[in-house]
């Protein structure tokens, strides 16, 4: 029993291996992209959209909705970022009842260059909003002494994220294998429903944790430039 | 009882373990967080979307501790590094 598809090897050519994780993440970029492509190629503002067009429309408007409520006005920006972590991680969770695909989310690996992007974005889109020094003195918030508590913060946050992810997936497709062994009529039908739950729910839980650390790294900004009396200027120097 | 076979009884019994105590503590926690947001939704039906959206980031942040319980129990039952070493050793001889 494999417990994650790391270790399913394809190909292998000195230390470069084609996993079945990869091979499984190029299916679901491959497979969001040319739906994506399909549907956007032509386009129509009439009073009757074509059925693929209405299905985006509706996903982005509720991805859209989500962001706004959580991240306030303004929050247009993380839309990209958020609407992609959430599509590729709902597809390739959602695609895990096809027999024989193995959830790319499943392994540590992706979960962990997942985490990596929003460890990296959360700075990227703090020093945006608000300037580099006036970011950095968050680190120090309430007291200079807070620092090493901050950082260490930052760190285990994104290793949860990414173990959160790995967790669940890894338990679901285990979960399915072990009562396939036990019970294997009716039962393996039942967690496999289950599965889809938690994976739409750890989709949608891995994508608001990510929009509430970039938001909060972002917000306190505009909560103190709605404070300040003069806001022009403190955009200006920070 | 060479170390091989003490290493096993070992990891299997922690692997039951691990689960065993880690997952109830967990499952009381948020059990205590649903009871209290349904609580709080029976009181305001209006504030629905913001209680539960609430609710589903505290139980992720609740659940991470199960999720972790279990990572360490699957590791000692199917990676098991202890157990690899010295199987490699015993294969050796």
């Amino acid at each position: 029993m494999t417990i994650t598809p790391d270790w399913i090897v394809y190909w292998q050519l000195g230390p470069f291996r084609i996993t079945a994780t990869l091979v499984f993440t190029w299916l679901v970029m491959a497979l969001l992209v040319l739906v994506s492509h399909a549907v956007t190629r032509r386009l129509s503002t009439g009073m009757s959209v074509p059925r693929g067009q209405l299905l985006l429309e509706i996903v982005l408007d509720g991805i859209r909705g989500q962001i706004r409520e959580v991240a306030g006005p303004g929050s247009d920006r993380y839309l990209p970022f958020i609407g992609t972590l959430f599509l590729f991680v709902a597809t390739s969770n959602v695609l895990a009842i096809v027999p024989g695909f193995r959830p790319p989310t499943g392994s540590l690996s992706t979960t962990s260059a997942l985490a990596l992007c929003v460890f990296v974005s959360v700075p990227a889109f703090g020093i945006a909003s608000r300037g580099l020094r006036a970011y950095l003195r968050t680190y120090m918030e309430p007291h200079p002494l807070m620092l090493p508590f901050n950082l260490l913060g930052d760190v285990t946050r994104t290793i949860a994220l990414s173990i959160r992810l790995f967790g669940n997936m890894m338990s679901g497709t285990m979960i399915a294998a072990t009562a396939l062994a036990i019970a294997p009529l009716f039962f393996p039908i039942i967690m496999n429903a289950l599965g889809l739950l938690i994976g739409i729910i750890q989709a949608y839980i891995f994508s608001i944790l990510a929009l509430v650390f970039i938001a909060s790294a972002s917000r306190v900004q505009e909560e103190q430039a709605a404070r300040s009396t003069n806001p022009q200027e403190e955009t200006l120097h920070g | 009882m060479d170390s091989l076979e003490l290493i096993g009884m070992i990891s299997i019994i922690m692997a039951g373990a691990t689960v065993g105590i880690g997952a109830p503590i967990t499952a009381i926690g948020e059990g205590w967080a649903v009871s209290r947001a349904m609580g709080a939704l029976a009181q305001q039906p209006d504030a629905a979307p913001v209680i539960s959206r609430t609710l589903f980031i505290g139980l992720a942040m609740t659940e991470s501790s199960a999720i972790y319980c279990f990572v360490v129990s699957m590791i000692l039952i199917f990676a098991n590094p202890f157990w690899n070493h010295f199987a490699g050793l015993a294969g050796a001889q």
